[in-house]
């Protein structure tokens, strides 16, 4: 992905650049093979309750970029003073207070969309990729390093439910974000004229899990590095 | 480093610390916020209402397309005076004019009536004229499969049918019983009776009642949602029930 130019900022810097091969990494990784849901198989209950359309995918992944990149930068900044007795219950405060004033302007400013997501806002706090990653790396790594692994795992993980979205609201409903792409299926038209049906199943959770499956099925054959060793 | 951070007088001031800092930031948020909020739940309150008795923002651009689109924010109040003329509240056998009756919270009423049975429930009413044409509006709220659902039910003259209707829900799942604020579920409500013959049957969404289209207006049914049977069930159960407290004062209307 957009390997020359990467490359070029790489020879100009110094010492440690901003995006050094290794800060690079820390997006691309969770985008192919250490993906979060695939890979970690980490937030896969928000994954499957919330993909039955694909517009929510976007959504909740839009707003998982924002909590999980803002929370991981707090989280590192407080790194070396949170004491380690408590620093699950300090991570969980973060990301609920995060949570809470991206619900709140959302509800001042764009109220129609809020009532849209209603329940989303409230799961991010559940998302156990957030914890996550607030464990595994933001308490352990410096602010801009943690915020690039923030973007670059909640990227993963919204990659994903975008896809399964996808597949859910196409082959479910019939439509993408809300359009019949497939024709109507009362009125008969487009693909339902030729006897198409929608497949109902899809918009069940379950449905969402064998997506998935299908997903990390071909992600390994592919790659064959990634596939477990006994 | 110098500090301790294991130590326990640390943790319970780090303890406090956080919780203070978190806590006061929250509150100002929230009070910040606050003003904007109330208003917006005001406005869509006014914009729901006028959306069930078919006022929409197709009413005032003349574009068709639009019919799905609440009337906007910052048009609402003015349309709102426009075309509710009455709000009523109704207590008992009695009915009083209020200006602010939308502004009644059914959850605390009903709460109210649960913890005190001798409590007279005040039911706000909301008529409307557009073109000539008088509706009655009345609000309801039941629980959906997660969480609340709530709406509004625009009845003709009559009495007896359905103008036009507006749900809308805390948590049902999207692309299930979310779809209850979809098009095409409410709008087959429209014209529908809540009578069959002299008995009162509120609107059924029915699973495999056998008329998809909904082209049969006096069987009471609407067509569920594959998938949403609880929420549906909801819906049917709180048009029911809800509706039912205002009989009373619609038969002294007759």
């Amino acid at each position: 992905m957009a390997e020359v130019a990467e490359q070029e900022k790489v020879k100009k810097a110094p010492s440690e650049p901003l995006f050094s091969k290794k800060n690079r990494k820390l997006i691309t990784d969770p985008l192919t093979d250490n993906n979060p849901i695939t890979i970690q198989v980490l937030g896969i209950c928000s994954a499957l309750a919330i993909t039955a359309q694909l517009k929510a995918s976007i959504v909740m992944t839009i707003a998982v970029i924002f909590v999980l990149g803002v929370g991981n930068v707090v989280i590192s900044l407080m790194r070396n003073i949170i004491p380690s007795k408590i620093r699950i219950i300090v991570q969980l405060i973060v990301v609920a207070a995060l949570v809470i004033i991206v619900d709140l302007v959302l509800k001042a400013y764009a109220y129609s969309l809020s009532k849209e997501l209603s329940v989303f806002i409230g799961l991010i706090i559940t998302n156990c990729i957030i914890m996550g990653r607030f464990e595994a790396f933001a308490l352990a790594n410096g602010p801009w390093k943690s915020f690039l692994d923030g973007i670059g795992n909640a990227a993963g993980y919204g990659a994903i439910l975008i896809i399964v979205g996808f597949f859910r609201e196409l082959l479910g409903s019939g439509t993408l974000l809300g359009f019949k792409v497939l024709g109507d299926p009362v009125e008969k038209t487009g693909l339902f004229a030729f006897g198409y049906e929608n497949n109902g199943f899809m918009l069940y959770s379950p449905m969402a899990l064998i997506v998935v499956g299908l997903i990390i099925w071909v992600q390994r054959s592919r790659n064959k590095a990634l596939i477990e060793q006994e | 480093m110098a500090r301790n951070t294991d130590s326990n007088t640390y943790t319970i001031l780090f303890a406090i610390g956080m919780v203070l800092v978190v806590g006061s930031l929250l509150a100002f948020t929230a009070s910040y916020f606050n003003p904007t909020i109330t208003l917006n739940k005001k406005l869509e309150k006014q914009q729901n209402i006028l959306f069930a008795m078919g006022v929409n923002e197709a009413t005032l651009s003349g574009n068709a397309d639009d019919a799905t689109s609440f009337v906007s924010t910052d048009k609402v109040t003015t349309e709102f005076d426009k075309y509710i003329t009455t709000q009523l509240v109704i207590e008992g056998d009695k009915a009083t004019e209020d200006k602010e009756a939308y502004l009644i919270d059914i959850k605390k009423e009903s709460d109210q009536v649960k913890s005190d049975a001798s409590y007279v429930r005040k039911l706000p009413l909301f008529i409307g004229e557009k073109d000539g044409e008088k509706f009655y509006i009345v609000p309801m709220r039941g629980v959906g499969l997660w969480d609340a659902i709530w709406g509004f039910v625009a009845l003709k003259e009559d009495l007896r049918t359905v103008k036009g209707v507006f749900f809308d829900h805390k948590g049902e799942t999207p692309g299930l019983g979310a779809n209850i604020k979809e098009p095409f579920f409410y709008q087959d409500f429209a014209d529908e009776l809540i009578y069959s013959g002299d008995q009162f049957k509120g609107i059924v969404v029915a699973k495999g009642n056998a008329d998809p289209k909904n082209d049969d207006k006096t069987d009471n049914e609407v067509d569920a949602i594959a998938g949403a049977t609880i929420t549906g069930d909801g819906v049917t159960v709180m048009i029911k029930k809800d509706l039912a407290m205002y009989l009373p004062y619609f038969n002294t209307l007759k």
